[in-house]
């Protein structure tokens, strides 16, 4: 093998990358904490909401559960527009990663409700809680501290999911790769240094879950 | 110009879908097998293969599925051959579906009980034995449902070999969509068809888990 690697485009290309960077973390923040709101929504919507809503709510989530994300891209950026709702690439971006983890996250946190025995409910009630109240306070809180670790593999899953939305021309970390490598004809080399920033992202983002999770549910003493 | 029916646009849609299933497969076979020896590595092994598996796991479950399949399709490329579309989604969706089953299929292992190790160590049976005879038996079982779970994942990941230039059906769906100028149904479509495939893995996969839970709770 005669290939001789070449990181010297890196310095150029550096504030392309940056650029990429802080749109891909804009857009997992975003994502996340609409995208976790959604999923509490509905997962309200599933244990307690009114029956009508709760066959819509079930044909969201297993829609966008059993469908490619790339296609609810697509069908959100170009296919929407048939019916005359435009939006610009990082709006629609953004909505596809909400509408996609709103789902995921609500499967999750209804495991973590359903983990809550009934009784709970209840004495939240008998203690002149509202219903609002004693879900939140009772059943939602508990619920979290209990998924938190299957939401936050959620949130970087769909972290690295957000890569696919170069494909749309949003200009995320992946669509700064694809630029710098039409440039400079590394396509290897340059394809590696981003999947590295993908990992160190990945990485750091988990680290950071981890840390809001302590800060959200610290330890009962008395336990 | 052509004028597309409903039921030209859907017939190439299933036809591009063949690739799709295809694919699936390729990469859920092969991707248990390469999967399979690295959950040897990690719950064996010598400790240098265990942090190599491990850091192999990590490596792919924390990168993009996207960026992999550039970099099958960029590097292979390195070696002085002519890579196609097809070869670099297999090699990508290989790897990736390899490593996430390594996971899950350890955590099934680690949950069988400690005693079930040492009592077969006290038989005196090798590393290997105690897999084959005591270990793989029981967690098989605990395997099935989030196996045939992460099926729905890889279906759903062979999407993204669009992007390299295979055509399967999410390619097709918008070759289909640049031809008719239809995107809303093309993509409604597409959207259906991967649903046809992908909801039934799921569903099973919940059937087979509350089946499997019922015997659990029975012992």
């Amino acid at each position: 093998m005669t290939y001789h690697f070449d990181f010297g485009w890196l310095i150029d290309s550096l504030p392309v990358l940056l650029k990429g960077i802080r749109i891909t973390v804009q857009l997992i923040l975003i994502g996340a904490v609409f995208g976790v709101a959604l999923g509490i929504a509905c997962a309200w919507v599933r244990a307690l909401g009114p029956k009508w809503l709760k066959p819509v709510v079930a044909t969201y989530v297993e829609l966008i559960r059993n469908t490619p994300f790339l296609i609810q891209l697509f069908f959100i950026f170009f296919g929407l527009p048939s019916l005359g709702i435009t939006m610009s690439e990082l709006t629609a971006a953004n909505l596809a990663m909400v509408v996609n983890l709103g789902a995921y996250s609500c499967e999750i946190i209804r495991a973590g409700i359903q983990a809550t025995p009934r009784g709970q409910f209840e004495a939240g009630a008998s203690l002149a809680m509202t219903p609002f109240q004693a879900f939140w306070y009772v059943v939602l809180v508990p619920a979290l501290q209990r998924i938190w670790p299957a939401l936050s593999s959620q949130i970087v899953i769909v972290m690295l999911g957000s890569a696919v939305v170069s494909q749309i021309a949003a200009e995320d970390l992946t669509f700064a790769a694809n630029f710098i490598q039409s440039r400079n004809f590394r396509a290897f080399e340059t394809y590696i240094v981003s999947t590295l920033i993908y990992l160190a992202l990945a990485i750091l983002l988990r680290q950071l879950l981890a840390g809001l999770g302590w800060m959200l549910f610290p330890r009962k003493a008395s336990r | 110009m052509t004028e597309f029916s409903f039921w030209d646009i859907l017939r190439n849609l299933l036809l591009a879908a063949r690739w799709t299933v295809v694919l699936s497969l390729v990469s859920f076979i092969g991707g248990g097998i390469v999967g399979a020896a690295l959950l040897f590595l990690r719950i064996g092994g010598r400790h240098w293969l265990r942090l190599l598996s491990r850091g192999y796991i990590q490596l792919f479950q924390g990168t993009p599925l996207l960026m992999q399949l550039f970099l099958a399709f960029f590097g292979l490329g390195l070696f002085g051959v002519d890579v196609p579309a097809w070869l670099a989604a297999c090699v990508a969706l290989v790897l990736w579906t390899a490593a996430f089953l390594a996971e899950i299929w350890r955590g099934c292992v680690e949950s069988i009980a400690k005693g079930q190790w040492e009592a077969s160590a006290s038989l005196g049976m090798g590393y290997l034995q105690q897999m084959r005879y005591v270990i793989l038996p029981q967690a098989l079982k605990v395997a099935v449902p989030p196996t045939v779970g992460f099926s729905v994942q890889v279906v759903k990941g062979t999407a993204l070999t669009s992007i390299i230039g295979f055509v399967e059906l999410s390619k097709a769906g918008s070759i289909v969509t640049n031809a008719t100028f239809q995107p809303f149904t093309v993509y409604g479509l597409v959207a259906l068809i991967y649903f046809a495939l992908c909801w039934p893995l799921s569903k099973s996969s919940q059937l087979l888990e509350r089946k499997l839970n019922v015997a659990h709770r029975n012992h």
